[in-house]
């Protein structure tokens, strides 16, 4: 038989089957359908629930985690197509109960009201400090805007994420 | 959303074959259009072939400067290619003022160019939309359409088309390769989108199992100072209500060149063909720039509530030539 002949990819579901993802460093093995979407996996099938669900249709970013290190929406990924890669969540940001300095400078800034959209802002802030977006207001706002906050905490925000990026270090 | 299956494709080839043996099968790149979609029930794919593997994300220089984007290079990283911003800065301003930071880690290029529209009533299965349900009406037409466009429009459908960056490569004159069922081939972009006419349900002439692979941009070495402006209800994260893809050369005060497509105003990514044409030869004034647009746009077909785009968009042409010549000046 030839060797240049491709064997056709294998389908999986519609029923549910095993997806293993790697998520926060661990391995962790899920049985649940194709149609099922990243952030309904972590939530209702690992119980992972700081990534929050607000619009399920990729309008306020909420639900922001990181896949292979890139800031992504969990509502319009595929649980599936994660698997190999490294899912990140606000859970995973920090080891040993220690807050990471974006979460400690969001406390000191008091840079939420009810909290819902923070861990999605606090994954969009970590990424941006990284990405080097963070060099004035403007530019946070700009590179924030995926991050919708119903409180109008923006101001606070940009002030956190100000205090991260002049503390040293706190930019790549 | 409706149950599905998954197939991750580690070769372009299977990918194809698989989707093109599957009636109610389709590619899944990014995802930021078909996962929402599929939840609204707007689209109802039965397979989904995961092409995320595929080696086509590379940015490429071609010979006498222009560029190969991959397919599935995704708009962040387009973004900020070194030779993206040094020689198509309209390109890489068209991706970053698109959608969010995460969209853009997400999106693909190719995707991108085959996003649907966001008119409420094509994303409402309880809406009448001859887009999504042939023959249906256009809940638009009499509805709620401050949004929606003022040129390529049809009685069928007047929905906008929503991308940025297709509008800059509208403007540059790309070539969208694909590779099908049939084999390969390059469909020039302004040919890639369809205007709606009495079948807005076919967007682009892709066939099913037709796979995008690469957007080929050719030297334009006037893009080099070329500008991308949007104008939009909030500063970000908002689909453009008009914008401007602009490259200009002037010699000796008159126009010898001029690349201008409109955003955010025309069923498809509008090349604003009779703009240049009215252009090239003139003085390079704030005058003949103006008179440029008002020709552009005595084409218009407004309707009540967008009838301010007219004008929007006139000023804006006029704004995106301004600034180019604001550049030149310094």
């Amino acid at each position: 038989m030839s060797t240049n002949v491709v064997s056709p990819p294998a389908v999986r579901g519609p029923q549910a089957g095993t997806v293993v993802l790697r998520v926060n460093g661990q391995q962790r093995k899920l049985w649940v359908e194709p149609r099922v979407s990243l952030l309904d996996a972590l939530r209702e099938h690992l119980g992972l629930t700081g990534s929050k669900k607000g619009c399920d249709q990729g309008t306020c970013g909420a639900c922001t985690v990181w896949v292979d290190g890139r800031r992504v929406l969990a509502c319009l990924t595929l649980a599936v197509t994660c698997e190999g890669r490294e899912v990140t969540t606000i859970e995973g940001l920090s080891a040993d109960g220690s807050l990471h300095p974006v979460q400690a400078a969001f406390i000191a800034r008091d840079a939420f009201q009810c909290g819902y959209c923070t861990p999605g802002q606090i994954m969009s802030a970590v990424a941006l400090l990284e990405e080097g977006h963070a060099g004035d207001d403007a530019e946070i706002a700009e590179w924030m805007s995926g991050n919708i906050c119903r409180c109008a905490a923006y101001p606070n925000i940009r002030a956190a994420i100000r205090d991260v990026r002049d503390t040293a270090g706190g930019e790549r | 959303m409706r149950p599905l299956s998954y197939a991750r494709a580690d070769d372009p080839v299977a990918a194809i074959a698989l989707v093109a043996a599957h009636a109610e099968g389709a590619f899944l790149a990014g995802g930021t259009t078909e996962v929402d979609l599929a939840r609204q029930d707007v689209l109802r794919p039965l397979l989904l072939v995961d092409i995320n593997h595929l080696p086509l994300d590379d940015v490429e220089d071609l010979p006498g400067g222009g560029l190969r984007i991959g397919a599935l290079a995704r708009m962040s990283d387009v973004a900020r290619v070194p030779a993206v911003m040094d020689r198509f800065p309209m390109i890489s301003q068209a991706l970053v003022l698109g959608a969010s930071a995460q969209l853009r880690n997400m999106a693909s290029m190719g995707g991108n160019l085959c996003q649907r529209v966001r008119c409420g009533y094509f994303r409402d299965v309880t809406s009448p939309c001859n887009k999504r349900d042939p023959g249906s009406g256009c809940g638009a037409m009499n509805g709620f359409h401050r949004g929606h466009a003022i040129l390529g429009v049809s009685d069928q459908c007047i929905a906008t088309h929503p991308s940025d960056v297709a509008v800059a490569l509208v403007a540059l004159d790309a070539v969208v390769h694909t590779r099908g069922p049939g084999g390969e081939r390059a469909i020039g972009i302004d040919d890639f989108f369809l205007l709606p006419g009495d079948t807005p349900d076919r967007e682009h002439p892709l066939g099913h199992g037709e796979l995008i692979t690469a957007i080929e941009v050719p030297a334009v070495p006037m893009a080099r100072r070329s500008v991308y402006l949007k104008f939009r209800d909030r500063q970000s994260y908002e689909f453009a209500l008009a914008s401007v893809a602009a490259a200009i050369h002037v010699e000796e005060g008159t126009v010898t060149g001029v690349r201008l497509a409109l955003g955010g105003v025309g069923t498809k990514p509008w090349r604003a063909r009779r703009a240049e044409a009215a252009l090239f030869g003139q003085p390079a004034s704030e005058d003949s720039f103006a008179e440029a647009a008002r020709e552009e746009l005595a084409q218009a077909t407004p309707r009540p509530q967008n009838a301010f785009k007219v004008d929007l968009a006139r000023r804006a042409i006029v704004r995106a030539l301004n600034t180019l010549m604001d550049g030149e000046a310094r």
